[in-house]
Order: structure tokens, then C-alpha cells, then sequence
């Protein structure tokens, strides 16, 4: 472990965690919506928004999944630190990091169970960028529509048809997050 | 002033985490009721524990917070967890329902209208609505698994049999986006179309119960009816008598032993916004 490893947590983390749970909150039950974070400032090639959303949600009793080139000693050394998180295999995980590319297949991630379907993963997807363009979402959360640039949307809409089981999804960029709940109907436009 | 012997909001944020988590598998899955660990707080099980345990959960130090009890401010229950918050938060509070971003609630829907960005936090006591027609969480989690809900019609057709009509009148049973049967807790059943497309993020929490449950905003909220019975949401058929109000929720209060009584606005807030309007009841005084 490095002493980078000890770095770049919250300053004040009742404090930093309440702001970005509000944030988190917003994010996920008014899909669409993006929101600016801070005071984390995780390795790369973590984004502030991942690194955030992860001091926030993440503990000992939440297994977490890196994939792809989020599964670097830098990565493991700050979040072992920082959170005490388990770091597993996808099948396991509470929570996953990575790109999207990265965290395919999504089909192997908890998807819940018909009787507790809160047993489920959450995906914590990093973009190069958010913008309202893109894929339309109606659902709950949503007055009318909303537009979000989703990196697919054929894996979300099977995401849907499980419904109440399924994934749930935060988009990261830079400092930004948005959410995108398993209830949320996507369409190609 | 923040008391500095407690963490911001009272919880610990090994607690605050598990609870946020919970928080947000409920807002992704509407109406179902996820399990959390509830921890002791200092008040009685029935004071609101959930409700407190969320609050704490969501609140930031710009928050400015309201708690009604039954729809007042000044009840022993909201004057406590107000000033609770404002020890070990050191938040703003408020009584007007327009001003308040966070509002924790027993029992009522504010009658202002809410607005987006605002979050109400609801004290429950029993969130399974199925609990009192089957006491068994086994069979009553394979039921809202297999969205069998027959016997919450079987009761309210026993209501009509028996009385004609619905006579479930406060925690009346909803369906959530048509597929999660949910108690709205005991709120009257006059505030259940409130529920449906609100702006406002609606919370649940049921401390004893170990559960919270969520409702996104313009979230689809309907009332379980019968084509032929379909849902009232009634009230007392009077006006305020402080503020003359119609389209309020009401309380009946007795005011002697001769039988004489009154009703009055349960929205402690709406009430007062009207009386300083110069909205004049029956038996109200003109604001001076």
C-alpha cells in the first residue's frame, strides 16, 4: 500500500456523504437528472462522481466489483482503505465499477430474488460524458420524459421486463452522476 | 447550536450508510418494502423511530425541516423530533409547509400542494397492508412475490357486504405502478389521491417493522376499488370553523358537555396561512 492509498477521502464525512446521498437520492428517483458531487478525489482512472458515490454507499458489509482496468492495486489499495469493502467476483457484488464495456456481460450481476428483490446489484457506469440527449425514459420519477445519453439500450429494456427484479445504474462522468433505476422504460429515439 | 456529543444527525455513519441503501432499493423498486436493520433511538417504538431513522438518513445542514403530527406543528410528537433534529443536526425548521425541504409526517399529507425538490418522510407503523388478513411474513412476502393480492378484495368486499360500502377509511390500501400493493400508512384516506404523481419524493419508514419503502415523484398511486364501489375520498361534510376552508381535512372537536362541537383544519399551517389571509369560519375571530 501506498501512502496514496491514504488520500483523497472526505474531509468531513458526515458532512460530504450527506450532500452527495442527497445528490445520490435525486439522481436515482428522477432518472434523467444530473447532479454535480464532490470531495472525493479517488486514483485514476476513477472518476470524482465513482469515487463519491463509492465513500458514500459502499462499506465492509457491501461487496464490490471491479472490472476491467478499475481492477488496479491503486484502485484496491484506496478503497480497502477508505471503505473496507470486500472486492469480488461479479456474481457476489453489491456494487460493480467500470465502464460499460467493461461490466459486460451485465447479465451475470445480481438481479435480485422474486421474494427480496432489493438483493440486487448496483452498477456504477463511467462515461466519457452525460448530457439529457439521447435515449427517452418514462417511468416513475419522470413528469413527462426525460433524455439521458445511455452508453446501450437494449441491456436496459431487458433490465425493465424484469421488473421488480434488475440491476439498478449510476452513470459517473468527471464530477457528474446520474441515475437510472430498474423501473425506468427506455426507448431508442 | 449542533450538540457536539453526537455525529451530524444523531446516526452513525456505518448506520446512515445501510439506511441510504435501503433508501435508495426502495425509490428503484416502488411500493416494495425493503428490509433494514433499525436501530434503537432515543424515543418509543410508535414515536416515529423510522420515520427519524430516514430523516436522519437524508438530511443535509441547509435542510429546513418540518415535522407534523396529525398534521399540526405543535404537538408533543412534532415539537420533539423537531427539536431533536434541530440538537444533533443543527438544522433550520419551519412550520410552513412552502418553505420546508424536508418534511417528516404522522399520519397526514400536508394540504398546501407540495413542490418538487421537497421530501416528505412518513412515520409507519404497520407497512405491511396485508399483515392484519395474514399474520405470517412468509406467506405474505410469497404474496406480493406472486402479486396475490385477492385477499385485500376479499376484505374490502366484506366492507361492502357488511356496511354497504368501503368503510375503510385511514390507511386504505394503494397499488403502486400497477404492481406493489402498498399501506400508505394511517394518513386518512381523503389525502390517497395526494399520493399519486406527487412532485415531492415521498419516504416510508417503519422502525419497529424494519422497513422502508419509497415513492419516486410522478409515481402512479392508485386506490384499490371496485368497478361498481369506487374509491371516496371522503371528510367531514363541514367547513373550517377558524378559516372557512371546504377542501381541507378536518378534525371534529367537542368544545363543552352540551353536546356542542367544532371542526377545524387538521393542517395546522394551512389553517393559520388562511385565518392570516383573512379567511373567517364560524366560529373564528377576525386576525388582528
Amino acid at each position: 500500500m501506498t501512502l496514496l492509498a491514504l488520500q483523497g477521502g472526505f474531509a468531513d464525512a458526515p458532512i460530504a456523504s450527506a450532500h452527495a446521498f442527497r445528490a445520490a437520492l435525486t439522481a436515482l428517483s428522477q432518472p434523467g437528472q444530473i447532479l454535480s458531487v464532490t470531495g472525493a478525489a479517488p486514483p485514476a482512472p476513477v472518476s470524482v462522481a465513482a469515487g463519491v458515490l463509492l465513500l458514500t454507499l459502499v462499506d465492509g458489509t457491501t461487496p464490490v466489483h471491479l472490472a476491467g482496468r478499475y481492477d488496479c492495486a491503486a484502485l484496491r489499495d484506496w478503497l480497502t482503505f477508505h471503505t473496507g469493502a470486500p472486492l469480488v467476483a461479479p456474481e457476489a457484488a453489491s456494487f460493480a465499477l467500470g465502464t460499460w464495456a467493461d461490466l459486460q456481460p451485465v447479465g451475470r450481476f445480481a438481479q435480485g430474488l422474486p421474494d427480496y428483490p432489493d438483493r440486487s446489484c448496483t452498477l456504477i457506469v463511467e462515461m466519457a460524458a452525460l448530457s439529457n440527449t439521447g435515449s427517452r425514459l418514462t417511468g416513475p420519477g419522470i413528469a413527462d420524459h426525460a433524455r439521458l445519453n445511455l452508453p446501450e439500450v437494449a441491456a436496459f429494456q431487458a433490465n425493465r421486463a424484469r421488473f421488480p427484479l434488475g440491476f439498478d445504474a449510476f452513470f459517473t462522468a468527471a464530477d457528474q452522476i446520474a441515475g437510472l433505476p430498474r423501473s425506468t422504460h427506455v426507448e431508442d429515439f | 447550536m449542533t450538540d457536539q456529543a453526537y455525529n451530524f444527525a444523531y446516526l452513525d455513519e456505518q448506520t446512515k450508510r445501510m439506511i441510504r441503501r435501503a433508501i435508495l432499493k426502495g425509490v428503484a423498486v416502488p411500493g416494495y418494502q425493503v428490509p433494514f436493520a433499525s436501530r434503537e433511538m432515543p424515543m418509543p417504538y410508535g414515536w416515529g423511530t423510522g420515520g427519524v431513522q430516514v430523516t436522519a438518513a437524508c438530511l443535509v445542514p441547509e435542510d429546513r425541516l418540518k415535522v407534523i403530527d396529525q398534521g399540526a406543528d405543535d404537538t408533543t410528537n412534532a415539537v420533539s423530533i423537531r427539536k431533536f433534529f434541530q440538537r444533533v443536526a443543527g438544522v433550520a425548521v419551519t412550520e410552513a409547509t412552502q418553505e420546508a425541504t424536508l418534511i417528516q409526517t404522522r399520519h397526514r399529507i400536508p394540504d398546501t400542494s407540495l413542490s418538487a425538490g421537497q421530501i416528505l418522510v412518513y412515520q409507519v407503523p404497520i407497512p405491511e397492508p396485508l399483515r392484519f388478513l395474514e399474520p405470517r411474513e412468509s406467506e405474505t412476502r410469497k404474496m406480493h412475490e406472486l402479486e396475490d393480492y385477492g385477499l385485500m378484495h376479499v376484505k374490502l368486499y366484506e366492507d361492502i357486504a357488511r356496511h354497504g360500502q368501503i368503510a375503510t377509511s385511514y390507511a386504505y390500501p394503494v397499488k403502486v405502478e400497477d404492481r406493489y400493493v402498498m399501506d400508505p400508512s394511517p394518513i386518512p384516506k381523503f389525502d390517497n389521491p395526494k399520493l399519486s404523481n406527487s412532485p415531492a419524493l415521498q419516504l416510508f419508514g417503519a422502525g419497529r417493522e424494519q422497513r422502508i419503502y419509497a415513492l419516486p415523484p410522478f409515481t402512479h398511486v392508485v386506490s384499490l376499488d371496485f368497478d361498481d364501489h369506487p374509491f371516496v375520498p371522503s371528510k367531514a361534510d363541514h367547513a373550517c370553523d377558524l378559516c372557512d376552508a371546504s377542501d381541507s381535512y378536518l378534525d371534529e372537536v367537542i368544545i363543552d358537555d352540551q353536546g356542542g362541537r367544532m371542526f377545524v383544519c387538521s393542517d395546522t399551517d394551512y389553517c393559520g396561512g388562511r385565518r392570516a389571509a383573512g379567511h373567517v369560519g364560524r366560529l373564528g375571530e377576525e386576525a388582528i
